[in-house]
């Protein structure tokens, strides 16, 4: 799976307040949680994003809460996929569970914001077409493979209870 | 080589007889639960998966805590599909508002979460139980969904950092105090996908409410959970419940990834200030900070012996003039004890509020919003940008003694130096 699109740079530990506020809670509309998405820090945030674009940030992305409407609301806004140096471990797990692609890279310092970038899912490689430059990734463990090539936990444990 | 408590117990819920960090394990779980806000993801998702039962409705615990009781239309709206999924799949763990309480504090009060259980919770401050010398863990409502069809979860098995506390603790510093300097010490993300493992000296003769208080915030040091090895406090904690408890520890030549050493002799209470809940200080190096507002309560520090001491500094005191002192007990069961003690009459006497247990102010939710501009400390676990209101309001966090000490005074305060 490739993806490409426009860079919105964030800094260390965004948290899930930060994603989606608490009094936004009160959805599971992935459109609606979508609309609010980095609202409280970067209150343009949702009016810059165009379909497909990719938020680039720092150390311990995500953390706080265990509240799956910030994945959703990441999805919502129209975010194709996350780049952070590391994922706080609820996010992690929530962004492999609901199918939102993300990579851990420890090149994000060199990848500026407004940068057009291409993802390549399967081989982990970052391209950075406005530096005309490559930056290696690890790919995800065979065990995380399955679960987002399944398309998510819930289609995964289908196919295993299918299968035994 | 030997294990640490937590790999014993995930070891145990995975039948295997060996285990290393780093390692992916399906593990069945004693207690899946989940909240007004994470509860109807979960069951929407557990719906659409085809599945018509949960794998055992014993296992389930549902505690609308967030928007209860609900604050508008929308959050009556996510109460109901708790209280209806309840009905349909039989489930007796939900408990309405007249039974309720704030989960972290609910569970292990009636024995719900017992040593040696996996627990997941589809909330961060899971790792509470911890305290009890359980895994227990956050996780997010799909996760939920997928334990609700069959009971297991995936786990990245975690590699354990120790944690010692030696010397003896001061006067007004306990549990909350420890863990905001080993937060303030090692950073928010100091224990990525870490256990934490909190013993010695200081912690053995620690009581189980300031126990909960240091495994509840484990996450906001990354980690996973946070474990403290059973005794005699927890055993006598788990005494009277129903459910046999089971008590693992770690071996003496267990592997830890890394280990710290303190000495807490001289340690004053913390505050965390705005806005990580790492950026920490001794209470004393902040002067004339003015307080808007001071909440008492909440999953890490709304048990009784935390208003016990907010009351014995507020007993016959007026809070300080503009200040809004807000004190909400974690449970029906707290509230009644801080009623019958006359704790609750020393709250209102001193111009505070005593409110139904709920999570609301500490998320931002209802009870207690910040404006623009307004400064709080509050006895909660998170301190973000906006984390209890406007992105422009600033939240300061502490242990009770410093909450009720400031409240008095109108500015953050040693409560010995009242």
């Amino acid at each position: 799976m490739v993806i490409k699109g426009k860079v919105h740079k964030f800094s260390d530990d965004i948290n899930t307040d930060d994603i989606i506020a608490a009094k936004y809670l009160v959805s599971t509309d992935t459109q609606e949680l979508g609309s609010h998405c980095m609202e409280t820090i970067s209150p343009d945030f949702t009016k810059k994003v165009s379909p497909g674009d990719i938020i680039v940030a720092g150390n311990n992305f995500g953390c706080g809460s265990s509240r799956e409407h910030a994945p959703l609301a990441i999805k919502g806004c129209g975010i194709s996929a996350v780049i952070a140096k590391s994922f706080a471990a609820i996010f992690f797990r929530n962004a492999i569970n609901i199918g939102l692609p993300f990579l851990e890279s420890i090149d994000v310092d060199k990848i500026n914001d407004g940068d057009l970038i291409e993802i390549d899912l399967s081989t982990g490689i970052i391209k950075n077409i406005t530096q005309d430059k490559n930056y290696k990734t690890q790919a995800f463990p065979d065990f995380l493979q399955q679960i987002v090539t399944s398309g998510g936990l819930i289609n995964w444990v289908k196919t295993c209870i299918k299968s035994q | 080589m030997g294990y640490t408590i937590a790999e014993k117990i995930l070891m145990a819920h995975c039948a295997q007889d060996s285990i290393k960090p780093g390692e992916f394990i399906e593990a069945s779980v004693d207690v899946a639960l989940a909240n007004d806000i994470t509860a109807p993801l979960a069951i929407s998702e557990f719906k659409k998966s085809g599945f018509l039962k949960v794998f055992n409705k014993n296992k389930i615990v549902l505690v609308p805590d967030h928007f209860a009781p609900a604050k508008d239309l929308k959050s009556a709206n996510q109460c109901k599909v708790l209280a209806n999924f309840a009905k349909e799949q039989g489930i007796k763990n939900y408990f309405e508002i007249g039974a309720m309480g704030i989960e972290h504090a609910l569970l292990p009060e009636k024995g719900i979460v017992l040593p040696g259980d996996l627990i997941i919770g589809a909330d961060s401050h899971t790792c509470t139980y911890g305290a009890l010398g359980a895994y227990a863990t956050g996780m997010g409502s799909t996760d939920l969904a997928r334990a609700y069809i069959d009971g297991k979860c995936w786990l990245k098995v975690p590699a354990t950092h120790k944690y010692v506390y030696k010397g003896k603790l001061n006067k007004w510093v306990g549990g909350k105090d420890l863990i905001l300097y080993t937060i303030g010490q090692i950073g928010v993300d100091g224990a990525l996908y870490k256990t934490m493992e909190f013993s010695g000296p200081v912690i053995e003769k620690l009581g189980m409410d300031d126990r909960f208080s240091m495994s509840n915030m484990a996450i906001e040091a990354g980690a996973r959970s946070g474990l403290i090895q059973p005794d005699a406090i927890t055993k006598e904690f788990v005494a009277g419940f129903k459910r046999k408890s089971k008590f693992y520890y770690s071996d003496s030549d267990a592997v830890y990834e890394k280990t710290y050493e303190w000495d807490v002799t001289k340690l004053e209470p913390q505050v965390a200030c705005p806005h990580l809940p790492s950026n920490v200080k001794p209470v004393s190096e902040l002067k004339n900070i003015k307080v808007d507002q001071v909440v008492i309560g909440s999953c890490t520090n709304g048990r009784i012996s935390d208003l016990r001491i907010a009351a014995k500094l507020l007993r016959g005191k007026k809070v300080a003039k503009g200040v809004k002192l807000i004190v909400f007990p974690a449970t029906q069961k707290i509230y009644l004890e801080a009623v019958q003690e006359g704790l609750a009459e020393i709250f209102v006497k001193a111009g505070g509020v005593f409110s139904t247990p709920t999570c609301g102010p500490c998320l931002g939710g209802h009870m207690g919003i910040l404006t623009d501009g307004e400064v709080a400390i509050a006895t909660t676990n998170r301190n973000f940008l906006g984390r209890m209101g406007s992105p422009k309001s600033f939240v300061y966090l502490s242990n009770p003694a410093v909450a009720a000490a400031s409240a008095i005074t109108g500015k953050i305060t040693h409560p010995g130096a009242l």
